[in-house]
């Protein structure tokens, strides 16, 4: 399985690529009539095609960030911000156009779907290209389709979820996403239906200079129950590409919706996500964030805790070698009394890669009986790699608790003597070490996802020790 | 089994090409730039156990981790295991040629359960068993050092008792089989029950085979191990062997009289 693709990205094994070919381009850059090309093209409602233009006002206006990951080289005006990749989008494998199928065989995908998953979508550059669903599912009510079809399909319904959670205004690369989104998936689960198999969407680019901005919305009805997992991978070029998703999920009374994410981007993908769950009474909203790859990271994964008894997750891991920056962590808002946040967040730093924690913790007035637990920990693999930690907490409610756990641990050279000294090569040693640091966070993974996680940390130290 | 401690002459120097051995040969240790252990020679036969004592300081444990090639010391002379020399060898390397250490302080691995360590160590050495033969291996190894077969789910040495992890590495050098295994302060941290334990659970790698080098400050372990040999450790250097009785002499009248 082991490729090698020059330096950038020693044994990134998703790094090839296929030639481009696409029924539609749109010119570089952003305008819009850009914006009003990719909406027309979909033939979307009027009030969509609004929502995106007074979004690119709203990123137009803002600034970038100063704080966090670097951003300065990302230039807006040489990305291609839709490719639509085929002109239909299929419900059967073999109908997928072949150079695609071929890249998600290459993934594994079709394999994983008939062995575990209820349903899947495959996102190629702008548009989901193939998408499943099991009857029986179907039967019961739910939905799971790609974005755009789901706006075509259920027009009141998206329109009155779609950007409810994350508005436009929230920050430049929502307001980016809001203008130009296109695929991402649209899940809806009825009331008290409970899906026992993952609903799985890969997202994939394969362009030079692409953007990829889906959009994703989950409602979870009262009392259902939902697991959605993404992986995304992208071929290593030389240019940046750049990938600024919306997640929103709203999670109603007595519901529980769990959300993996494992991100394995090749090192020249700007990730710049927004992920924002509206947790209502006692449901609970897990997030569990898997971030191996990407040139940069940024992403908060969000529980906005909004009834009575209501409970969040966000277990974190961030995986960052030789010039890779991963800025990453959690939010927790506690807007309503007894509601509890626990955030767990692990963080490898290797060959001079950069992780930072990044956190918000705030309890409003009123939010009495609450409770957070907010633990980071950090492994540093040698001296030229570094984390930080930003933990900003409010809390507004005397009658509330709040731990924060923070730690940096080195791997020690009397801890690989000691491995070693049981006949452990030093780079399994090494593994070792990463694996059992990260396996709070594997744990929670299904099992197929684990050991691919662990294998990827094992394939990251190959050859890293000289 | 006739040992080669008893044989004479020219049986014993046949016996030895053909056993696995350890074979310290004018062994020099520095770290930081200061020799610690000053010219060492000293022979391991298989099936023999040897006792190492020595004042604090004396350089007992630099010694113990020097065999096991710890990068940070710097050696000259020369130490071979059943005739391959090992000492420019890496630590993992020297374990795969039959060389044990248990650690007067083992380290710590959070996430990893001692199972799955000692299923990586096994797996290492090339000694592919199946997953089931390996557990009830495993499982009759955890009882000979007084532990719950629970314990191998805990994460390697991480909230272990200092009994538990002196256990720990017993079990861990009855499950490896190593050719050589040297116990550095394994005695430290154990109630007499446990020592009495230990000791003649190390007696028993000895009488499977192994060549033992156990060393220690006290007297009180040797009682139950009765080692074949006795060796002084005095400022990086070996300045008495002798048998059992040595210890015992020891114990009387200290390391005063060496200095």
């Amino acid at each position: 399985m082991k490729k090698s693709f020059g330096g950038l990205a020693r044994n990134y094994q998703f790094g090839f690529s296929d030639p481009e070919k696409y029924v539609f381009k749109s010119e570089k850059g952003l305008s819009p009539k850009v914006v009003e090309k990719i909406s027309a093209l979909k033939g979307e409602p009027s009030w969509m095609r609004e929502f995106r233009l007074r979004a690119l006002t709203v990123f137009e206006e803002k600034p970038r960030p100063t704080w966090g990951a670097d951003l300065s080289g990302i230039n807006f005006a040489d990305i291609y911000y839709y490719l639509r990749p085929t002109d239909r989008l299929v419900g059967s494998w073999d109908a997928v156009p072949s150079t695609i199928r071929r890249t998600y065989e290459r993934l594994g995908i079709p394999r994983a779907e008939r062995a575990f998953l209820a349903g899947v979508k495959a996102q190629y550059e702008s548009e989901v290209v193939y998408g499943s669903l099991k009857e029986a599912l179907a039967r019961q009510g739910v939905i799971f389709l790609g974005m755009d079809e789901a706006l075509a399909r259920y027009p009141d319904l998206v329109r009155e979820y779609f950007g409810t959670v994350v508005p436009p205004q929230d920050n430049k690369f929502a307001a980016l996403n809001s203008a130009v989104w296109s695929g991402g998936s649209f899940v809806y689960v009825p009331a008290g239906v409970r899906v026992a198999l993952p609903l799985q969407a890969y997202f994939r680019i394969n362009a030079r200079k692409m953007g990829q901005f889906e959009r994703t919305l989950i409602i979870a009805e009262e009392g259902s129950f939902v697991h959605y997992v993404e992986g995304c991978t992208a071929p290593v070029y030389s240019v940046d590409s750049l990938h600024a998703a919306v997640v929103e999920i709203i999670v109603k009374r007595g519901a529980r919706v769990r959300y993996t994410t494992i991100q394995n981007w090749s090192r020249n993908v700007y990730n710049l996500v927004t992920k924002r769950a509206w947790v209502g009474a006692e449901a609970v909203m897990e997030w569990v964030d898997g971030n191996l790859g990407s040139k940069v990271t940024m992403k908060y994964p969000s529980v906005y805790l909004m009834g009575k008894g209501a409970r969040g997750e966000v277990l974190s891991l961030a995986y960052a070698d030789s010039g890779q920056w991963l800025d990453a962590g959690a939010k927790a808002i506690h807007a309503a009394p007894y509601t509890s946040s626990l955030i767990i967040s692990k963080s490898v730093s290797r060959g001079g890669g950069r992780t930072s924690y990044r956190g918000l913790l705030e309890i409003q007035p009123g939010a009495e009986g609450s409770r957070s637990h907010v633990r980071c920990d950090a492994l540093l693999l040698d001296p030229r790699s570094r984390s930080d930690t930003y933990p900003t907490m409010r809390v507004s409610e005397r009658r509330s608790s709040v731990e924060h756990e923070a730690t940096v641990t080195r791997v020690g050279e009397e801890q690989l003597f000691y491995l070693r000294s049981r006949g452990i090569p030093e780079n399994e040693a090494i593994s070792l070490v990463v694996n059992g640091f990260v396996e709070p966070i594997v744990k929670n993974l299904p099992l197929e996802y684990a050991i691919e996680l662990n294998r990827l940390i094992e394939l990251e130290m190959e050859g890293s020790v000289g | 089994m006739r040992k080669i401690k008893d044989l004479k002459g020219r049986d014993r120097k046949i016996a030895k090409l053909t056993k696995s051995e350890l074979k310290i040969e004018n062994l020099r240790v520095s770290a930081e730039g200061k020799e610690i252990i000053k010219g060492i020679s000293l022979e391991v036969e298989a099936g023999e156990v040897h006792a190492l004592m020595g004042p604090n300081g004396s350089g007992k444990s630099t010694l113990a981790q020097a065999l096991a090639g710890h990068p940070n010391l710097h050696v000259s002379g020369e130490v071979s295991l059943g005739g391959k020399v090992i000492s420019r060898l890496k630590p993992e390397e020297r374990a795969r040629a039959g060389l044990f250490l248990a650690f007067q302080y083992p380290i710590g691995t959070e996430g990893v359960s001692l199972f799955n360590f000692l299923k990586t160590a096994r797996r290492n050495q090339g000694q592919d068993s199946s997953p089931a033969t390996f557990l009830s291996e495993l499982k009759a190894c955890v009882s000979k050092v007084g532990l719950k077969e629970s314990f191998l789910k805990r994460d390697v040495n991480l909230d272990f008792s200092g009994g538990e992890k002196k256990r720990s590495e017993v079990l861990q050098a009855l499950v490896l089989k190593p050719k050589i295994a040297i116990f550095d302060e394994i005695d430290s941290g154990l109630d007499l029950d446990a020592l009495k334990l230990i000791a003649k659970t190390i007696r028993g790698l000895a009488e499977a085979g192994a060549g033992v080098l156990v060393i220690t400050h006290y007297q009180r372990i040797l009682n139950y191990l009765a080692p074949d040999f006795v060796h002084v450790l005095v400022d990086g250097r070996i300045v008495e062997s002798g048998s059992a009785d040595l210890a015992k002499r020891l114990e009387e009248r200290g390391y005063q009289s060496y200095r």
